[in-house]
């Protein structure tokens, strides 16, 4: 079976994130006063071909997130998995 | 085919005739898409190519003039430069940071393309008035664009020049020049010869980025444009990086026969103008050619304009020696056809015949135009510009008002974006006269500057661009280099418009005078029409990339004070002139007046002079006097050392004329008092006026008993203007 | 003595590094290719910076899984020098040999510009010649030099001197780096990464016309002169 990823990563909260400031400080200017606050992440969207179970394939992406897509210093990682339809 | 299939192609019903002609048959949809994009301004020159013909291309150094990937100048001790200009206006008036990004990775490929290893990047910058949301965008999407890719790259970004009019609003100008080091013996050429050898493709694969961008280029930007983003490419440095590398390699294998960038037009136009230039024919198999996307037809693969790819000629059996050296960096390299001798570009996807025309036609039997010139009712109206024309209460506030105009004013806010240093050969970095770079090894450096101005080009396009030929080498003898040679990045309107058209035919005109008296042939460059927005065109702006050479390094002069007690020298004659001036459009928000005079035969004189003294070793600064005047200009060269200035002018003319005035041929110099009297003696011997106008001291600027004020004051207004702006 | 400058792709400052230890040292310097998995014989070796695979998941994050990586972490766990330059200090974060991470910019630009340096530790390998708390002189070209530790790594960071260069103050800061942090190293001491170019500022002639890198690579060579060559656990 093959499975459609998205992971999205974003820094951990209470770590300063400089992009997601300015965008907040975009969207004030623009008059959005209601914006509370604002996290600039990252998000990947990768298929998995060839794999019978959907948690061998969760496991296996926790490893690449773990291994390389999320830096578990400063981010924490998300992600859904659905069966390639066709 | 629908009903007037020219149309879509941006060709004429006329060439379409002409090829129909040509062919004696019909073209198909993809020969079609090939003439539209070869017979293109962008490709063609078709609208410019007799009047380029006029341009001074030859001299003693040149190795390569205009014609090939780049020009190449010889420096002596076996080694050579390759250098040229490339404008990017049109795909960075739609995505800033892309279209400028794309537009330095362009250039880079045509430099290393040529076998050399690019050392160093400029960019000439116009956009509209800071003080416009959109402006704004566009200014801070180009630079970080420019900064991302060069950044990336890793080749320095050590100069240029950015200016802010409101002529420039809707269509700004990125034109980027690239410079390289090579070996006389390593020269590349971009041939396609040898009947039955291998035409292989390397680098990226083809997707479907910015089909028919030469075309887009060779028109002009409407509301519309915003729609067409399709044919903006998006860059990628990194994929650029392994390229230039593995070209480097495989050229220094002495394996090929040519190489050329696929840029405009992809694989189109390189592989008909490769063709055209060996006299061969190519056929290629489309069906052969790597690509990122399913399903693409014929005519995209052909006219696709996805960024770091090549068309490579290996000699014959070294077909594997290009594959291991793209290999050996993770890229791709292909045979997707070989070279004939019939002289015909023959294009299939598998076994049909998709294509076949004459690569002669295409690529050098573009119709010619002579176009229509008028001069334009504005020349009409310029008017002469007096002092009394011009209001003032304080030129204290005037001068700080012109330190912080955006023009003016420091661009460290730019090029503290741009990696300036790495390959650490940067002598002199970003906001001098001219950079400096040295060539490891030897004793020796390159002296790098663009420049142009626009408003005067404007009020006078052939006094305006032998102005900006003067200017540039005037920058080059300031950082004690000897100008050698230039490349042209002519910026114009609509060329089907006879007072633009006459516009362009005098900016070569004036271009062409004044490199033939200062002897500095031009070796290649671009032309870009149509820049011109609903609001009207652009300034011809004719933008002058020179090259010089300092023989030692002991040579190396900056703009900068750097003693108490220097005696203040101005080489050159201050003239009753405002006409076309900074401080004229500070003051009356006018563009208007007479030209400053332009004496070629005293600039070289002065340059000359300054030259000499610069070789004796005796002099502690130079800085070429231009926008803003002589007090704009001390101002620029207090302002590192934090040193002041007294100044004391005999004056002949008006305060303004003298404070703020641009004319040419000056040059500013510091040396010590005991010097002060052999520089004298070589401005007598060159029959150059000159005056001893004042002193480095203390910490203010002091002006006859026009101004007074804190050096400090004047840095900070200066240094953080445009920051301010933003 | 022997240095190696690894070469990844996207590496652009490999040459320069290159040129200062080979020139202007006139150490036996050899380029290491990011392929290699045999590294032997080497004193030094340098993660020059760069743009390792353009960079963009995250500095250095690729690079970290090149093939060199493994005998590179080999060599610093027997003591063997590294130097991490810039990209070089960003993939040793990735690789764990520094802790701690880095973030973009403060104020999210590329930035380039000489910057004023203090100091901290002068008792290393990297910086035994230069004066402690002195003030030098480098120059900085990156867009993620945003250096982050938690807190109980920065305590610990402080508690071993493992700070060796900062930012002078907070205005000088050009990146946003928790307590001006530019350079740190390794518990060990043989492991330092820093954003800060020495290889730009070890000839005068060259713009920013200060040689306080030169002190960098004259501390690591006295250093390796004085261990006599070998790697010491």
């Amino acid at each position: 079976m093959d499975w459609e990823v998205k992971i999205e990563t974003k820094l951990k909260d209470g770590i300063l994130d400089p992009q997601g400031k300015a965008v907040k400080t975009g969207l004030k200017s623009l008059g959005y006063n209601n914006v509370e606050s604002v996290h600039v992440g990252k998000y990947l969207e990768l298929v998995l071909e060839n794999i019978e179970q959907k948690n061998k394939a969760a496991k296996m992406v926790e490893e690449m997130c773990d291994k390389l897509l999320a830096n578990p210093v400063i981010e924490d990682y998300s992600y859904h998995i659905k069966e390639m339809e066709g | 085919m629908p009903n007037k299939p020219w149309l879509s192609e941006g060709l004429t019903e006329k060439e379409y005739e002409m090829i129909v002609d040509l062919l004696d048959r019909k073209p198909t949809t993809t020969e079609l898409g090939i003439f539209g994009v070869m017979w293109s301004e962008h490709c063609s020159y078709k609208n410019s190519k007799l009047i380029l013909k006029n341009l001074f291309t030859e001299g003693e150094c040149v190795l390569q003039g205009p014609g090939e990937n780049a020009g190449i100048i010889d420096i002596g001790d076996g080694q050579a430069i390759s250098f040229k200009i490339e404008s990017h206006n049109h795909p960075s008036a739609v995505e800033p940071f892309q279209g400028a990004a794309t537009g330095v990775g362009g250039i880079i490929r045509d430099i290393f393309t040529m076998g050399a290893r690019p050392i160093a990047n400029l960019n000439s910058l116009r956009f509209g008035e800071l003080n416009n949301d959109k402006v704004q965008y566009l200014f801070k999407g180009v630079v970080s664009g420019i900064s991302s890719y060069g950044n990336s790259i890793g080749i320095p970004t050590v100069g240029g020049e950015v200016y802010f009019s409101s002529a420039y609003e809707g269509n700004p100008l990125v034109n980027v020049m690239s410079v390289g080091l090579l070996k006389k013996e390593n020269i590349a050429t971009a041939t396609a010869k040898g009947e039955g050898n291998s035409v292989m493709v390397v680098g990226a694969a083809t997707g479907r980025d910015g089909i028919k961008g030469a075309s887009f280029a060779s028109d002009e930007l409407s509301e519309d444009s915003k729609e067409d983003r399709p044919a903006v490419q998006v860059g990628d440095p990194f994929m650029e990086k392994l390229l230039l590398e593995a070209s480097l390699e495989l050229i220094n294998t002495n394996s090929l026969i040519g190489i050329q960038d696929m840029g405009a037009a992809g694989l189109t136009s390189s592989s008909a103008e490769m063709a055209s230039r060996g006299n061969s024919g190519i056929e290629i198999d489309i069906s052969k050619v790597p690509t990122r996307e399913k399903n693409m037809t014929s005519y995209e693969i052909m006219l696709s304009e996805s960024q770091e790819r090549m068309l490579i000629i290996p000699k014959k059996g070294k077909e594997q020696v290009v594959k291991d050296i793209f290999n050996k960096w993770d890229l791709h390299a292909e045979v997707i056809g070989r070279v004939n001798d019939d002289g015909m570009l023959r294009i299939f996807n598998g076994e049909d015949k998709v294509a076949e025309i004459s690569a002669k036609i295409l690529a050098d039997e573009a119709p010619e135009y002579r176009r229509e010139t008028k001069l334009p009712e504005y020349i009409k109206n310029v008017n002469e510009i007096n002092a009394n024309d011009i209001k003032s209460e304080d030129y204290n506030n005037d001068l700080l008002d012109l330190l912080s105009s955006p023009t003016i004013a420091s661009k460290k806010w730019v090029y503290e974006q741009y990696d300036y240093m790495v390959m650490t050969n940067t002598v002199v970095g970003p906001g001098s006269d001219a950079a400096v770079i040295r060539i490891k090894g030897k004793d020796k450096a390159l002296a790098l500057s663009t420049d142009s101005n626009g408003k005067y080009c404007y009020l006078n396009p052939r006094r305006g661009a032998a102005i900006a030929v003067a200017e540039a080498a005037r920058n080059i003898v300031c950082s004690g280099g000897k100008p050698l040679a230039i490349t042209d990045g002519l910026n114009f309107g609509n060329p089907m418009n006879p007072e633009i058209y006459w516009q362009f035919k005098n900016s070569v005109e004036g271009i062409t005078k004044a490199c033939k008296k200062l002897d500095t042939p031009v070796i290649g460059g671009n032309v870009s029409f149509y820049n011109e927005s609903p609001k009207g065109a652009i300034y011809p702006t004719p933008i002058i990339g020179m090259v010089g050479l300092l023989d030692s390094l002991k040579d190396k002069t900056t703009m900068h004070f750097k003693n108490e007690g220097d005696l203040i020298y101005l080489i050159g004659k201050n003239v009753e002139e405002l006409g076309g001036s900074e401080y004229l459009e500070l003051k009356e928000g006018k563009v208007d007046g007479y030209v400053p005079q332009l004496d070629l035969n005293l600039e070289k004189r002065v340059q000359k002079t300054v030259r000499e003294a610069i070789k004796e070793n005796i002099i502690n600064s130079a800085h070429d006097c231009s926008e803003g005047g002589v007090a704009v200009n001390l101002a620029e060269s207090c302002f590192e050392n934090n040193l002041g200035v007294n100044i004391k002018i005999n004056k002949e003319i008006s305060n303004k004329a003298l404070l703020f005035g641009e004319s040419q041929s000056r040059i500013i110099v510091s040396i010590s008092k005991e010097l002060a009297s052999k520089l004298e003696n070589i401005a007598v011997e060159n029959c150059v006026p000159y005056g001893k106008i004042g002193v480095v001291e203390g910490t203010q600027f002091k002006f006859n008993n026009l101004i007074k004020l804190d050096v400090e004051e004047m840095k900070v207004k200066w240094e953080t203007a445009i920051e301010k702006k933003l | 003595m022997k240095a190696g400058v690894v070469t990844f792709p996207g590496s652009n400052c490999d040459a320069d590094v290159f040129h200062v230890l080979k020139n202007i040292f006139n150490i036996d310097t050899k380029m290491i290719w990011y392929k290699d998995k045999n590294i032997k014989g080497y004193d030094l070796i340098v993660l020059p910076g760069g743009f390792s695979y353009g960079d963009y998941l995250r500095s250095g994050a690729i690079a970290r899984f090149a093939k060199v990586m493994d005998p590179i972490i080999d060599f610093a766990e027997k003591g063997g020098l590294v130097l991490g330059i810039c990209n070089g200090f960003q993939i040793l974060l990735e690789s764990n040999l520094l802790p701690g991470a880095m973030k973009v910019n403060d104020n999210l630009k590329f930035v380039c510009k000489n910057t004023v340096l203090t100091v901290i530790n002068n008792k290393t390998p990297f910086t035994n010649q230069c004066e402690k708390s002195a003030a030098i002189e480098m120059p900085v070209a990156h867009g993620e030099g945003n250096y982050y530790i938690d807190k109980e790594g920065l305590k610990e960071l402080n508690e071993n001197n493992q700070i060796i260069l900062k930012y002078k103050n907070k205005k000088v800061n050009p990146n946003g780096s928790i307590n001006n942090i530019a350079g740190i190293c390794n518990k060990e001491r043989n492991v330092f990464g820093l954003m800060p170019h020495p290889e730009r500022c070890s000839e005068p002639l060259i713009t920013p016309g200060k040689s306080d890198g030169y002190n960098i690579f004259s501390s690591i060579i006295s250093f390796i002169n004085k261990r006599g060559g070998k790697i010491a656990k």
